[in-house]
C-alpha cells in the first residue's frame, strides 16, 4: 500500500515503516521554544535531571511572544532563556530578531523531509517546506530537549486538493479562511492536512507558509504544502504522497470565484465573505504575527495603502515577521509607503496576537487583523471583536474605517497583490 | 488507583486555551498565578466556585488553540481532579498527561453541572452518581497510560531516561 508524505517522512524517522495509528518512536531533527513556552520547557528539562540538550545546534530559542519585555517578571524570563542558551550553546534570537516560525524557516533551522517540534501551536507552517512539524507543550519540548525524541501517533491525512486561478487581489488567507470555515475548529484533529492543486503548485514559499499556518485552526497536527513547484535558496528532495495512500477524506474546491474572506468573532471557523459584514466599522487594524507580516504581505497593504492615508479614528499598526523582513521592506521603500498612509510600526514578534501587550484593544472596539484566532479576550480584552482576513483587505479597511472588499477602492487601479 | 469522584463544573463545546488562560498570564513560573485567572473569560466566577478535587467536564475540542501549558497548569492548581470532555484539542491532551493532570474522553456523556461524579481511570469508567449513568471512556493510547500512572512526562523520564 502507498504511504502518505506524512507516514513517508516519520517512516524514516522511526526506522521502520510505519501507517496511520501506529504509535511511533522518533528521531527529531529541530526543536524550538519562545519566552512564552521556554521557561516552563527548560524547569522540566532540569527537573528531569538535564543539564545539556541532546544536541545544542538542534535546539533554539526565541524572545518573540512578549517582547520587548513589558515588565520586570518577563524580563526575568527572558533572561532566564539567555543564561540557558549561553551556558548551553544553543540558538538563541534575542528580541527583534524575527518570530519564531518565521526564523526557523529563514534560517534553515528546520529542512524538507525533517520532523520538527515546536512548543507553539502554529509549528506545522513548516510544513510549506515540506517538514512534518507538530507544536506541542513545554514537557514534550523538554523531553525532546534531552533525548533528541518524541512519540507520536502516526497521523491520518486529509487531503485538500485547490483547483481553478485566483482572482486577482486574493490571496493565500483567503484560501485558508475559507478552508477553516469548511474544515471547522476541530475538524482535523490529530490530522494532517494536506493542501495540493494546481493553486498551491503556484505560490511563493511564503504563502504556502500562511496555508500551512493556519492548518492549526483546524485541530491539525500538522500541515503539509505539496511541494511542486517550490522554490528554496537550496536544493531539496522533495516528499510527496503516493497517488495509491490511503486518505481520511479528499475534498476538491475550485477556488475561482474566492471572494475575499472574513473570520468573525469569536472563533476562526466564523468565516464569511467580506461582503457579508462590509461597512462594518473598525477601530485598529493590525498587520503582523506567523500568519501574515512576511515581505509579501507588506507589499500586499502598501499596493493598497499608496498615496492614501488612514481613515480618522483608526490606528494602524505592523509588526514584520523577521528583522529580516523589516530590513527588505526598508530598503525597497515599502515602510516609507506604509508610514507614510500612518501606519506605526511596533517589534517583530507576537505580542498583539495573544494579548501580552503593544495593541491591546478597548472595550466594545473592533479589531481586523491579518493573524490567526479571534477567540474571546485573544488581544488581551475579552469585550473586544476580532475579525481576522488578509493584509489587503486590512489595508483597504484601514484606508475607509469600516470593513472593505480591496477591489472597491482599487477599482481601475493596476495593482498585483499575488 | 483508586477511583476519583468530586462535583462536576460543566461546560460546553470548543472551550479554547485563550479562555483557559489568556495568553497575557501565561508569562510565569508561578502556578499559583494561573490559578488565580484560570477561566477567567468563559465564566469569572469559576474560581471562587471551585473546591479542591472537583471535576471540570466539558463538550466537543476541550483545549483548542494555543500549546500553552499553562492551560492544564491552571486547571490543575486550581485544583480539579481530573477532566473529562467528549473529545480534546490534541497538544492539550498530550500536555495534561504530561504535566500529570487526568484526561478522560467519554464521547457521549450527559453528566449535568453540579452532579457527583466517579471517574474510575484503571478501569475507563465515568458515572454521573446523581443520575446512575455509567459511561465508558476512549482507551488512551499505552504510552500516555505509563506516563500518567508515574504522575507526569518529567517522573517517567527521570525513571526511565528514555521514550
Amino acid at each position: 500500500m502507498g504511504q502518505t508524505a506524512s507516514e513517508k517522512i516519520i517512516s524514516r524517522h522511526a526506522g521502520q515503516t510505519v501507517y496511520a495509528g501506529d504509535i511511533a518512536i522518533v528521531q527529531v531533527d529541530g526543536c524550538m521554544a519562545t519566552d512564552a513556552t521556554g521557561p516552563f520547557a527548560l524547569k522540566a528539562f532540569q527537573d528531569m535531571g538535564g543539564t545539556k540538550p541532546w544536541d545544542a545546534h538542534r535546539v533554539a530559542l526565541v524572545l518573540d511572544h512578549a517582547t520587548p519585555a513589558p515588565n520586570e517578571r518577563i524580563a526575568n524570563l527572558h533572561k532566564l532563556l539567555r543564561d540557558f542558551a549561553a551556558e548551553t550553546g544553543c540558538h538563541f534570537y534575542d528580541v527583534g530578531a524575527g518570530i519564531c516560525h518565521q526564523l526557523m524557516v529563514e534560517n534553515e533551522h528546520v529542512r524538507p523531509g525533517d520532523i520538527f517540534t515546536g512548543a507553539d501551536s502554529h509549528t506545522p507552517t513548516y510544513g510549506a517546506v515540506n517538514a512534518f512539524a507538530v507544536g506541542m507543550g513545554s514537557t514534550d519540548l523538554a523531553a525532546v530537549m534531552l533525548t533528541g525524541r518524541t512519540w507520536l501517533k502516526v497521523p491520518q491525512t486529509i487531503k485538500i486538493e485547490l483547483t481553478g486561478e485566483l482572482r486577482r487581489g486574493i490571496s493565500a488567507k483567503d484560501i485558508i479562511l475559507f478552508l477553516v470555515g469548511q474544515i471547522g475548529i476541530a475538524g482535523a484533529t490529530y490530522k494532517t492536512v494536506e493542501l495540493t492543486g494546481e493553486v498551491v503548485t503556484t505560490l511563493t514559499l511564503a504563502s504556502r507558509m500562511v496555508l500551512a499556518n493556519m492548518v492549526a485552526e483546524m485541530g491539525a497536527k500538522s500541515g503539509l504544502v505539496d511541494p511542486t513547484g517550490l522554490a528554496l535558496w537550496y536544493e531539496f528532495e522533495p516528499i510527496l504522497s503516493d497517488s495509491d495512500a490511503d486518505f481520511a477524506a479528499v475534498h476538491r474546491f475550485d477556488v475561482s470565484q474566492l471572494r475575499p474572506q472574513i473570520s468573525i468573532p469569536h472563533s476562526p471557523d466564523q468565516v464569511v465573505p467580506v461582503d457579508e459584514v462590509r461597512g462594518q466599522k473598525i477601530n485598529h487594524a493590525f498587520i503582523g504575527s506567523c500568519t501574515n507580516a512576511r515581505i509579501e504581505d507588506l507589499h500586499m497593504a502598501a499596493a493598497v495603502l499608496k498615496g492614501k492615508k488612514l481613515a480618522p479614528g483608526v490606528r494602524m499598526t505592523v509588526a514584520p515577521a523577521s528583522k529580516r523582513v523589516l530590513d527588505e521592506a526598508l530598503k525597497d521603500g515599502t515602510l516609507a509607503i506604509l508610514s507614510e498612509a500612518g501606519a506605526a510600526f511596533i517589534t517583530s514578534g507576537c505580542g498583539p496576537c495573544v494579548g501580552t501587550h503593544q495593541g491591546v484593544p478597548g472595550d466594545g472596539e473592533v479589531v481586523l487583523s491579518s493573524t490567526n484566532r479571534n477567540f474571546k479576550g485573544r488581544m488581551g480584552n475579552p469585550n473586544a471583536q476580532i475579525y481576522l482576513a488578509s493584509p489587503a483587505v486590512v489595508a483597504a479597511s484601514a484606508v475607509t474605517g469600516e470593513i472593505t472588499d480591496p477591489a472597491d477602492i482599487l477599482e481601475g487601479e493596476a495593482w498585483q497583490l499575488r | 488507583m483508586n477511583p476519583i469522584t468530586g462535583k462536576a463544573h460543566v461546560y460546553g463545546d470548543n472551550i479554547d486555551t485563550d479562555r483557559i488562560i489568556p495568553g497575557k498570564y501565561t508569562k510565569t513560573l508561578d502556578v499559583s498565578q494561573l490559578a488565580e485567572h484560570v477561566l477567567e473569560d468563559l465564566d469569572p466566577e469559576f474560581r471562587h466556585r471551585v473546591q479542591a478535587g472537583d471535576i471540570l467536564v466539558a463538550g466537543e475540542n476541550f483545549g483548542a488553540g494555543s500549546s500553552r501549558e499553562q492551560a492544564p497548569l491552571a486547571i490543575k492548581s486550581a485544583g480539579i481532579s481530573v477532566v473529562v470532555a467528549r473529545s480534546f484539542a490534541r497538544i492539550f491532551y498530550r500536555n495534561a498527561i504530561n504535566i500529570g493532570l487526568p484526561v478522560v474522553e467519554v464521547s457521549d456523556h450527559a453528566i449535568e453541572n453540579e452532579h457527583l461524579v466517579e471517574v474510575d481511570l484503571e478501569n475507563g469508567t465515568v458515572t454521573d452518581k446523581d443520575t446512575g449513568q455509567t459511561y465508558r471512556a476512549t482507551q488512551m493510547p499505552e504510552v500516555m497510560v505509563n506516563i500518567l500512572n508515574e504522575g507526569g512526562l518529567v517522573h517517567y523520564l527521570r525513571k526511565y531516561g528514555q521514550l
